[in-house]
């Protein structure tokens, strides 16, 4: 007897979710994702319109983070109102469609983190979900990608941001390998995402002093990376403040430029600081943190910390309920996914399906937009390699997902135009030189892999070079047009003129294709129960239909065709019963030889009968044939010719390649033995099946007859063929008799 | 900037209207200027008054901490990239003594930005009370 671990038990050990390191809740680690029992009761005492007292902690107290949340962040004129509020009351108004998405964030301006953290752990996940629909703020779902190559190469990022754009991705983010080569990588993006349209925003992660450089130069259109975190020690760690932070986000107003906080359960974890409280009470101190500094937003959703929070229980509903927070906040929500959480298909997309069916400001901060090899923040939840399954998925849901497919066709000239813009510009600004070769590749790469090496010296040179000559993103506009790129000299320019509008400095704003600003303001959330809020247009929903995968009506009539008049079936009157005590009748359904030439199986009917009847031979019993034409029922077809033929034992044989073994006394719908699975029935096994039908015509004992082993699906492969070949037989059928039939094979 | 039509969004309201913080009318950055280099960096900048009335679209819109931040941020406007990099490095822990805190919040208001003084005087507060100063 074996000791060890079973073979069941083995196998499990081999599955991609055994890679995952799950771990036990530790409230002392901070691993935990609701409740902690170091979070403090909420409260909250205001003395002479002053807070003097939050979340348990007295105002002498206060860390940097509850000053600064006590001084900005809570609306002192609804947080009595809002702090008296029952705690199931306030969850029920979240999930209540009739309650109005302003009446929620009134309140939730007037509530403390403790309260607000305390209140998200009364809702299960779908409560979640369905809160989540009402209160992001756009009412036009939005979705960013990342950009970025092991490399830095300029010219593989300007056509993946050309690529981007055209899927439909409305910001594009980047970072670098070598911090270097930051504002050349910016330039990329800028050039390559205003190429296939306009108004695709797109920015550079890099230490928060050269992103806000990179900003003022207009070679940046917003920025993220602005990271706060739940506990002080970690926000110092961090080398930053509330206020510093603060101070940068009205720096990057002051320049007209977008920008967001970013923030996420785990941070805290990782770095070690986390006093004992549970992710999201930290993350609700972060988002208090995020609104006081006056961010119009955040991107939050565990982020780099999210495989800490998926290791604890709740983990994956704790993300969604931060960035439900975020949107209680008024916040623009970018809502995480941007980072490969699981080695199990299964376990990621669990973790992303919930949020995408919900629907988000940007569904993703950063969908891997090239292979998951190539992003330099590390492999995202989705990469390149999904983005056909992420389409699918889109079209079966109906969810706005926000991209649409794009073919060859239409990627090659947009990748090709992005490389030639971004070659002119650092040509002619004398920055850098690449060869045809060289663009070539990074037109048709699929990754980093599939182009020439670089000089090492090249990028990181031309980078400095721009920096220390004071370039901006007017030189790039003029380089543009000089080279005769005027339209994408144009697109530069006018993102470099929105800002002196200032209409992108709203709450969740994104610009349209044609350049229609879409934000808090202009295009509000108005989800208020079934049958408001967003739904996509006839136009967009067609659009998201036409995936590749999409099957082909004309496909089958080539397949079809291509064997048209391979067996040539001559009428010879009407049947009568046989009488021979070895006569097996062989019945053909109405399209068989008709309209249908070709099996599902790829055999043609031509050898699955000669198959057949060669069987039938082998055993030495005779065969006649007839078709049905009365029915299109395999059963049917194969109870009619059992009570033709002399033995009372029938085939019955669809065109499409099922067959059985029928036998008069049976009920019509009876069989002895079936091939259900026709597009694995193989030569050998129609032939067995014509030699079994001869052995019960003889009395004889049959061969067992089994499909070979597969796991393959059969339906998401096979059932549009067999939608169509039974459509054929359908238009066969006819109510007449069966008629008996002479067959010849072309040679 | 009493011209300004106050509808959101402005590029849509009075295009026209808009100047940049040297003044000039956004309508006037076009390609043609562009190419005979005629726009100073100053041209592509949002101006204070464009700022304000952004602020207040997003008061009324129900967020003053937005509105907040880009008042703040029209006070920074007339300070230079520089400037505004030097500021933000002596906000950062550890970086400044309170007397030098102090000498930040002075020189912001000096320079008419008296909301990003107060936030530098709160910031020294809580960063003298909890030991941030350097």
């Amino acid at each position: 007897m074996s000791t060890g671990p079973s073979l069941r038990a083995q196998f499990y050990a081999t599955r991609p979710i055994s890679r995952d390191n799950l771990v036990p809740e530790d409230p002392s680690l901070g691993l935990v994702a609701f409740s902690s029992p170091n979070d403090p009761e909420p409260s909250l005492r205001i003395e002479g319109g002053r807070i003097v007292e939050l979340d348990g902690k007295a105002e002498a107290d206060f860390d940097l983070l509850d000053e600064f949340i006590a001084r900005r962040g809570i609306d002192l004129t609804v947080a009595e109102e809002a702090m008296a509020l029952d705690e199931v009351a306030f969850a029920r108004m979240l999930v209540d469609g009739t309650t109005p998405r302003a009446e929620v964030t009134r309140l939730t301006a007037g509530m403390t983190p403790g309260r607000l953290a305390r209140v998200l752990a009364l809702l299960a996940p779908v409560e979640l979900l369905s809160a989540m629909q009402k209160m992001r703020v756009r009412r036009t779902p939005s979705i960013q990608a990342h950009v970025t190559n092991r490399v830095d190469h300029p010219l593989l990022l300007a056509a993946d941001a050309a690529s981007a754009v055209a899927l439909g991705f409305r910001e594009l983010e980047t970072t670098v390998p070598l911090l270097r080569d930051a504002p050349l990588n910016a330039v990329a993006l800028l050039v390559g995402g205003q190429v296939p349209a306009a108004g695709a925003l797109t920015q550079c992660a890099v230490e928060e002093r050269l992103e806000l450089e990179l900003g003022m130069r207009g070679l940046t259109t917003y920025a993220e990376t602005v990271s706060v975190y739940g506990t002080e020690q970690v926000f110092v760690d961090g080398d930053d403040t509330p206020w510093s932070k603060a101070f940068l986000a009205s720096c990057y107003a002051s320049r007209g430029l977008k920008m967001r906080f970013t923030s996420g359960s785990g941070s805290e974890a990782l770095m070690g600081a986390t006093e004992g409280c549970s992710m999201l009470y930290l993350e609700a101190r972060c988002l208090a943190v995020t609104r006081a500094a006056g961010s119009q937003g955040t991107q939050n959703g565990g982020i780099d910390g999210v495989n800490v929070t998926g290791s604890v229980p709740d983990g994956m509903r704790e993300v969604i309920a931060e960035n439900l927070l975020a949107m209680m906040h008024d916040l623009e929500s970018c809502t995480g996914n941007d980072t490969l959480m699981s080695s199990s298909d299964i376990r990621r997309t669990a973790h992303t399906l919930p949020l995408l069916l919900a629907g988000s400001d940007f569904l993703f901060s950063g969908f891997g937009s090239i292979p998951a090899y190539d992003n330099a923040f590390g492999p995202s939840n989705f990469n390149a390699e999904d983005i056909d399954d992420y389409l699918v998925v889109q079209r079966d849901w109906g969810f706005e997902g926000v991209l649409r497919p794009q073919s060859d066709a239409e990627l090659l000239p947009l990748r090709r135009r992005a490389v030639a813009a971004l070659r002119a510009v650092l040509d002619e600004l004398d920055l850098a030189r690449f060869s045809d070769e060289d663009a070539e590749a990074c037109v048709q790469a699929h990754g980093s892999l599939d182009v020439p090496a670089l000089d090492p010296h090249l990028v990181p040179d031309a980078a400095d070079a721009l920096m220390q000559r004071g370039l901006t993103a007017l030189d790039v506009v003029r380089a543009l047009a000089s080279r005769g790129f005027e339209v994408e000299a144009g697109r530069v320019l006018e993102m470099l003129r929105q800002r002196l509008y200032g209409d992108y400095l709203q709450t969740s704003a994104i610009f349209t294709e044609d350049m229609r600003v879409l934000s808090a303001l202009s295009d509000p959330n108005d989800y208020a129960g079934p049958g408001t809020g967003y739904r996509m247009s006839a136009a967009r929903k067609a659009e998201t239909a036409a995936v590749r995968q999409v099957w082909a009506p004309a496909t089958l009539v080539a397949e079809q065709n291509a064997h048209e008049g391979c067996l040539a079936l001559t009428a010879i009157g009407a049947p009568a019963r046989g009488t021979r005590p070895d006569e097996v009748v062989v019945g053909l359904s109405p399209a068989f030889a008709h309209t249908i030439w070709l099996s599902l199986s790829g055999l043609t009917v031509a050898e699955v009968l000669r198959q057949v009847l060669a069987g039938i031979e082998e055993e030495g019993a005779s065969a006649r044939l007839v078709q049905v034409r009365r029915t299109l029922d395999v059963g049917a077809i194969g109870s009619t010719a059992s009570r033709l033929a002399g033995s009372g034992i029938g085939i019955g044989l669809q065109a499409k390649g099922t067959a059985l073994i029928h036998r008069s006394d049976l009920p019509p719908l009876g069989n002895l033995e079936l091939f259900s699975i026709a597009p694995r029935v193989t030569r050998e096994l129609y032939r067995g099946l014509g030699r079994n039908a001869a052995r019960y015509a003889r009395s004889a004992e049959p061969e067992p007859l089994f499909l070979a082993e597969s796991s393959e699906p059969l339906g998401p492969n096979y059932h549009a063929r067999v939608v169509a070949l039974v459509a054929l037989e359908r238009r066969s059928v006819v109510a007449a008799d069966p008629v008996e039939m002479e067959a010849a094979w072309r040679s | 900037m009493a011209e300004l039509r106050p509808t959101y969004p402005l590029a849509e309201s009075g295009p026209g209207e808009a100047r940049t913080s040297s003044g000039r009318q956004v309508s006037e950055i076009t390609l043609d200027a562009v190419a005979r280099g005629e726009l100073t960096p100053g041209d592509i900048r949002i101006s204070p008054e464009v700022l304000r009335q952004q602020a207040d679209f997003a008061q009324a819109g129900g967020n003053p901490q937005l509105a907040d931040n880009l008042r703040r941020g029209a006070e920074l406007v007339a300070f230079s990239d520089e400037e505004l990099l030097e500021l933000y490095e002596s906000l950062r822990p550890g970086r400044a003594s309170a007397a030098e805190l102090d000498g930040l919040a002075d020189r912001l208001e000096a320079g008419a930005a008296v909301l990003c003084a107060a936030l530098v005087r709160e910031a020294r507060a809580a960063y003298v009370r909890r030991g941030l100063t350097a």
